[in-house]
């Protein structure tokens, strides 16, 4: 059963649709990466789901239920793009705080606290203030914020946007650690590469409409164009073409061809066999998300939505 | 309610547990206090003696000027010559002379040469001397007996009787004129200072973008009420502080600063003196104030007030994202009702019946101010209990209305980042559907 389900959800505002008519679903355990140029959407959508906003149209179903935002957003951890934490609050206090109005008791408020603290190596930190804190440390004092009630829906935005590489991946071994314990993760970025390296699924939003879901490799499966990478232990004449592939491209023993319509991999490989001629390597070539991305969204007027009235 | 109470409880702490906190608190009003201290101590110790010659060759003040003041003095010379005096005033031995020839009458002007500068009040004081001093003179030479002339000249004394109410005395209403005022503004700084403080604490949580954070757990409207709770908890507490700090300098400071009227108190005025009876006319008056009603309504204007223009600088902190720059153009709407009310006020305890003044204690933007500054002339003299009552229901119903439209903007306007809003944007948020 998914964890949360949305369904042909709506939120205009008085010029432009902000998110018009999304329906996903997401597993349990899954992390899941929600993709958009700036000004797609996401921001209006995630506060949909972290009951910031209430949707125009639609509905929203967490763990089996309607979303009912005063009691679930118990179970929802929200960590916004634009972080925000009160400047001359000690960190301890601070945690403390924001733990207690997810509806934490003050002691075991403390316990995880300190569980997450020490985790993170930052026990020293809690008489501190949070203008003393570097901008790295401070993302990471706002992970701990959001993970610190055990939610079962974790929602980040864009959560490595000025972490130095060793803290990124100390966070994004907690993900995955939170994930394998069962927790989802919605994980909104517009950096692919970190997508394709973290999430299971995605769905990508472009002006408001969602454009594509589903499970990373099938996507790249579906945007493929049927393009080969090829190394011969030798360099053959340039143009080579066959009944089976076309070349696209040719650099000295290396090739990148385009598969003709109803051949497979196998033929390509034959074709060199039959001549004797060895192939070191061979591989599909499946597009990245990134291409994906920048081909799906590409043309569309995605930028100028970025400066929005409301 | 819960989560209502834990922002109420970091408002509170987060201001209290700060230094200024204390230093705000009690210097404020040490400080206020000493300066007056001071000024006054000043002005009664005034350290400048002014000693002034005079040759008097024509014999005219008879070898007296009474001195009013023990500032100034008359030391009467005969036959110093002027060229003597002059170099005595330019050596600055003394301040001054006067030499009345030989012949002069008590109509004529009295010249008065000085070596210094003489301020105005000394010139006031000596002015005085030398008129009474002539004056006693001229009235001497006239063919009526002292006692008749005294009698002519008492003052009738004027008394006000109110019917309804024994205690009206015409230093009753001097006094509570100035408990009025006073009341007045008091409320007048604590709706400004509170609602800024408020105003102030929503743009710094929108800024640091911490709201977004914040709402995510809980409802905006607790975290609006939170904060307007816990500063108007701050308030209170800075006001109990005020409070034992007054009585506990009325109780140690009088005392040491005036022994004589600490003394006059305790021994029930014995009219030695108009200053004396004065003083204990004053305590009597302050003693027969009603208090538990004016600190009742104090409270409740100070409540309902501060609720309504909390909630109206909430609106206005959650609405601007550039800090205070942003913000003047929207507050003056906000103040301006603050500043009528001060005005209306002022009018108010001159005549606590007129129009204004019932208009201005009924209306609910300045009801908080006018109706402190009519309450302390006595009810139902000053106000009828009617009109106290409907002031008090239009109040907190008032307060109902602008804490829900301001909720209203607050949940728009606490996640809205660029450009400024306009008013009418701020209604349509206020009136839209979420």
């Amino acid at each position: 059963m998914a964890i949360l389900e949305l369904s042909h959800l709506k939120k205009y505002y008085a010029t432009q649709k902000a998110v018009d008519d999304v329906s996903f679903s997401i597993e349990p355990g899954q992390i899941f990466g929600l993709l958009g140029p700036n000004g797609a959407g996401k921001t209006t959508l995630l506060r949909m789901i972290t009951g910031i906003f209430y949707p125009d149209e639609g509905t929203i179903t967490f763990d089996g239920k309607k979303f009912d935002p005063e009691n679930d957003i118990q179970r929802i951890g929200y960590m916004p793009e634009e972080r925000g934490l009160y400047k001359k609050m000690k960190i301890g206090d601070q945690a403390m705080f924001l733990a207690r109005l997810k509806g934490l008791s003050q002691p075991e408020a403390m316990a995880k606290i300190k569980y997450w603290f020490e985790r993170l190596e930052m026990q020293s930190w809690w008489d501190k203030k949070v203008e003393d804190l570097s901008k790295g440390m401070s993302q990471k004092l706002q992970f701990v914020i959001t993970v610190l009630h055990e939610p079962k829906l974790i929602i980040l935005d864009e959560p490595f946007s000025g972490l130095d590489p060793v803290n990124a991946n100390l966070i994004k071994d907690q993900i995955f650690e939170l994930a394998q314990k069962g927790s989802t993760i919605i994980f909104s970025t517009h950096r692919m590469e970190q997508v394709e390296e973290i999430c299971d699924q995605i769905a990508l939003i472009n002006l408001g409409k969602k454009v594509l879901d589903g499970k990373v490799e099938d996507i790249r499966q579906q945007y493929k164009e049927h393009l080969y990478e090829i190394k011969l232990d030798r360099e053959i004449a340039a143009g080579a073409t066959s009944s089976v592939f076309e070349t696209v491209n040719q650099a000295g023993n290396k090739m990148i061809v385009r598969i003709n319509e109803g051949r497979t991999g196998n033929d390509i490989l034959r074709y060199f066999l039959d001549q004797n001629i060895e192939v070191q390597h061979f591989g599909e070539i499946l597009p990245s998300l990134n291409e994906i991305f920048i081909r799906l969204v590409h043309g569309t007027n995605a930028v100028t939505r970025s400066f929005h009235n409301i | 309610m819960n989560k209502i109470f834990l922002v109420l409880k970091r408002e509170f702490l987060s201001r209290v547990q700060k230094k200024t906190f204390l230093l705000v608190t009690i210097g404020l009003p040490v400080l206020i206090f000493g300066i007056y201290a001071a000024i006054f101590y000043f002005s009664v110790n005034s350290s400048s003696k002014t000693k002034i010659m005079v040759v008097d060759d024509a014999g005219l003040f008879k070898d007296t000027i009474a001195a009013s003041s023990k500032d100034v003095t008359y030391v009467f010379t005969n036959g110093v010559a002027s060229s003597e005096l002059e170099q005595k005033a330019k050596s600055k031995e003394i301040d001054g002379y006067i030499v009345v020839p030989k012949g002069a009458s008590l109509d004529d002007k009295i010249n008065l040469v000085t070596g210094t500068k003489i301020g105005i009040m000394t010139r006031g004081t000596i002015t005085d001397a030398i008129q009474a001093r002539l004056e006693k003179l001229k009235m001497d030479a006239l063919p009526v007996s002292q006692d008749l002339l005294k009698k002519a000249k008492a003052e009738n004394k004027v008394d006000f009787v109110n019917i309804n109410d024994k205690n009206d005395s015409g230093m009753r209403a001097g006094v509570s004129y100035g408990v009025g005022v006073f009341c007045g503004i008091l409320i007048y700084m604590v709706l400004l200072l509170y609602g800024t403080s408020v105003m102030r604490g929503v743009m710094e949580e929108k800024v640091s973008r911490i709201a977004e954070i914040v709402v995510s757990s809980i409802k905006p409207f607790q975290l609006m009420m939170g904060k307007i709770l816990g500063i108007g908890a701050v308030g209170l507490l800075q006001f109990v502080i005020w409070i034992v700090l007054g009585v506990g300098l009325r109780l140690i400071l009088i005392p040491i600063l005036f022994p004589e009227a600490s003394h006059m108190v305790a021994t029930g005025a014995m009219g030695a003196g108009g200053s004396a009876a004065d003083m204990a006319g004053v305590m009597q008056a302050l003693s027969s104030i009603n208090y538990p009603l004016i600190i009742t309504m104090f409270f409740v204007y100070f409540l309902g007030g501060y609720f309504i223009y909390a909630s109206l600088f909430a609106a206005i902190g959650c609405s601007v994202s550039d800090g205070q720059q942003d913000a003047q153009g929207l507050t003056l709407p906000v103040t301006l009702p603050i500043i009528i009310g001060f005005v209306i006020m002022m009018q108010a305890v001159n005549d606590p019946t007129s129009g204004l003044a019932v208009f201005g204690s009924l209306f609910p933007l300045t009801s908080p101010i006018v109706m402190m500054a009519r309450v302390t002339q006595g009810v139902p003299d000053a106000v009828s209990w009617w009109e106290l009552a409907l002031s008090i229901v239009l109040l907190f119903g008032s307060f109902i209305i602008t804490t829900w439209f301001a909720g209203k903007i607050y949940r728009t306007g606490i996640l809205m980042y660029g450009k400024k809003p306009t008013w009418k944007e701020l209604f349509k948020w206020a009136f839209r559907k979420n």
